[in-house]
């Protein structure tokens, strides 16, 4: 624990220094060449296009979807269309086409767009958020265990709790989440999709929604015409022969068959959640549903489906608030400690963003990640206001339940997230999401050690058993250290 | 009372960038008006009146600023059969639509932005004061730079 708490107190020590040297010699080179705002990032996105596009950091899945998609409408196209063309009608081609135009259309708009990212606070704006706390706190109440930082609004009658968030160094609109995966707080965050490649949120939920509509018409669509086209040809030639004529036919069958399920259940899912105007991740979280309380009322819904479908797919676009192809004017505020031009968006930037309370609880998660975790998985450190969610399997939900592999043992540790509001994962397979970042954040540096959270929801391995779900998803910051240490003490003693 | 001052707002009609005001006039606070959520989570921001304007410019002008800011944000969020056509016209479209087109929050903004600068220029900037346009804080707070008063040399707003 103290080699990483001061190994990574010197990075931090180190990225600070150079950070003051290399200032007075950025200022020239920032003359010569003003970079944008988009190399300066300081989320784990990747950009291409001089900013254009945004997306997350990893996008092996987005190459999945694009090749799934391409491929099998390519081999409809080939391979069933002509025969269907002539034994049927040209519509079915031409219908086929705008389809999958639109799916294409709305799937790159949805990976490439921003979702809704809020820009990080100012170091004035900073500071002075931090003065506002420490005199509504008063002076230091005793015990090693600060209050909260959280702030309550009673918004349309139901009181709702914003959080601080310790890596933006804001308070969170209600309804924005930090999503670890990307580093960023995101507006109405609803869920970091892979198979996207992005963080849904505000901006691109619309396009995501038109997205997993149409895929699931185009899905449909495919699957009935290829199984019409096998059965009129094998009602001349006969069923082998028309499979052996057309082989393409079993593949596209195959993959539509797979996907119908996992798509059309997920399309209705989020026709749900936009009648009730609800996001992924309240929903799971249970925020606004009736076993909470009998007041509990959803504070944001217009209260007909019809308003809110329209709020959902029809309100004004918000224009991204990051700015990401302007210059970034020297001297200007700039929200986390500068580049020194060389990592663009990169691992150390997480670091140096931390305070002292994130350094010790990353390094405390890295350590207690290493040690025995079935420990901890029977520490009920869950906040008392999150509900216990009762084995959530719900397949339709969040982002495609295919399976994405088994989950690696390291990683199956119901993880200490660091910012609250963890990723609405959902179903046991969307952990594998996960899985392949936290193995290989695993050796490096603390700062990594976002979010992997297999929140463990339906969770068969008997995790927690009186709590459902052993996440922790922290009311501060400050409790979690606590029980990180209490956690560490617990393992000392067996 | 600010010799510099008048001057430059005139000379910086165009931008009012604040390095170029820093450098010749120096900071003595910056005051942050948040984000006011009771209403839910449009756009709106608080009108209480903070402490530290208090020397400088009125109650009543400040809130009146706020309020109008507050109205065309509302303005710009509005749901109404306007942003309707808009949006199905985009749908549509494969949302290419807006490639060409501005989207009605954009030009609103640009309705924001003008205001701001217009109150910069008749009423803040002659007060030592400047508004920061929320945009450039992604809308998360109306900053108030308040310079030093250079007349007799000492810093108020602390």
């Amino acid at each position: 624990m103290h080699l990483g708490v001061s190994e990574s107190m010197r990075e931090r020590e180190y990225s600070q220094i150079s950070t003051r040297s290399s200032t007075p010699m950025e200022s020239p080179h920032q003359k010569r060449v003003l970079r944008k705002k988009w190399q300066a990032f300081p989320g784990q996105n990747k950009f291409y296009c001089d900013g254009r596009i945004m997306m997350a950091r990893q996008t092996g899945v987005f190459y999945l979807t694009l090749v799934l998609i391409l491929v099998t409408s390519g081999l409809f196209f080939a391979f069933d269309c002509p025969f269907l063309a002539s034994a049927l009608s040209p519509a079915i081609p031409a219908v086929g086409g705008v389809l999958f135009v639109f799916v294409m259309g709305t799937l790159l708009r949805t990976s490439f767009s921003d979702p809704g990212v809020l820009p990080r606070a100012t170091p004035d704006e900073a500071a002075d958020l931090e003065r506002q706390i420490d005199v509504a706190n008063g002076s230091s109440s005793g015990g090693f265990r600060p209050p909260p930082r959280t702030k309550e609004v009673l918004i349309n009658g139901q009181t709702v709790k914003l959080k601080y968030c310790f890596t933006c160094k804001i308070f969170r609109p209600p309804r924005a989440s930090h999503c670890s995966l990307c580093d960023n707080c995101v507006e109405r965050f609803d869920h970091h999709c892979p198979w996207v490649g992005n963080c849904v949120g505000r901006r691109n939920y619309r396009f995501f929604y038109m997205f997993i509509l149409s895929l699931s018409f185009l899905t449909i669509f495919i699957f009935a015409f290829v199984i019409t086209h096998v059965i009129l040809r094998s009602q001349s030639s006969g069923f082998l022969t028309a499979l052996k004529d057309s082989p393409a036919s079993v593949l596209e069958v195959v993959v539509c068959f797979f996907s119908v399920w996992s798509i059309v259940g997920l399309s209705g899912f989020h026709t749900y959640l936009i009648s009730s105007n609800q996001t992924t991740n309240e929903d799971i979280k249970g925020s606004w549903s009736s076993k909470r309380g009998k007041d509990n009322y959803n504070p944001y819904s217009y209260g007909n489906i019809f308003t809110n479908c329209c709020a959902a797919l029809c309100s004004p676009l918000p224009p991204s608030l990051i700015d990401r192809r302007g210059f970034i004017q020297p001297d200007t505020p700039q929200p986390a400690p500068p580049t020194n031009g060389i990592t663009m968006y990169g691992a150390t930037q997480s670091q140096s963003h931390m305070c002292d309370q994130d350094q010790c609880i990353q390094s405390t998660k890295f350590v207690l990640q290493a040690a025995a975790t079935p420990l901890l998985q029977s520490e009920p450190v869950m906040m008392s206001d999150e509900p216990s969610l009762p084995g959530r399997t719900s397949l339709g939900a969040a982002c495609a339940s295919l399976p994405l592999g088994q989950p690696t043992p390291p990683t199956s540790t119901p993880s200490l997230s660091c910012d609250a509001d963890l990723l609405p994962l959902q179903g046991n397979h969307v952990e594998g999401q996960h899985h392949f970042l936290t193995p290989e954040e695993a050796p490096s540096p603390p700062g990594m050690l976002h979010c992997g959270s297999p929140m463990g929801q339906g969770h068969p391995h008997g995790h927690a058993p009186g709590h459902g779900v052993p996440f922790y998803s922290p009311a501060s910051q400050d409790s979690l250290h606590e029980d990180s240490v209490r956690g560490l003490v617990k393992l000392s003693s067996v | 009372a600010l010799p510099h001052l008048p001057a430059l707002w005139s000379n910086t009609r165009k931008t009012h960038s604040l390095q170029d005001l820093r450098q010749q006039a120096s900071i003595a606070a910056k005051v942050f008006v948040q984000r006011d959520y009771t209403t839910g989570t449009i756009c709106q921001f608080q009108t209480k009146f903070p402490s530290e304007l208090e020397t400088r410019i009125d109650k009543q002008q400040f809130e009146e600023t706020i309020r109008t800011l507050n109205n065309l944000y509302a303005e710009a969020e509005k749901l109404g059969g306007r942003s309707y056509l808009e949006g199905c016209l985009a749908c549509v479209t494969a949302y290419t639509i807006f490639l060409c087109m501005e989207t009605h929050y954009e030009k609103v903004l640009k309705k924001i932005a003008k205001y701001i600068q217009e109150q910069n220029d008749k009423i803040y900037a002659p007060r030592g004061l400047l508004l920061t346009d929320p945009i450039e804080r992604g809308l998360r707070v109306v900053e108030i730079t308040i310079f030093e008063d250079q007349s007799n040399g000492r810093i108020e707003g602390r």
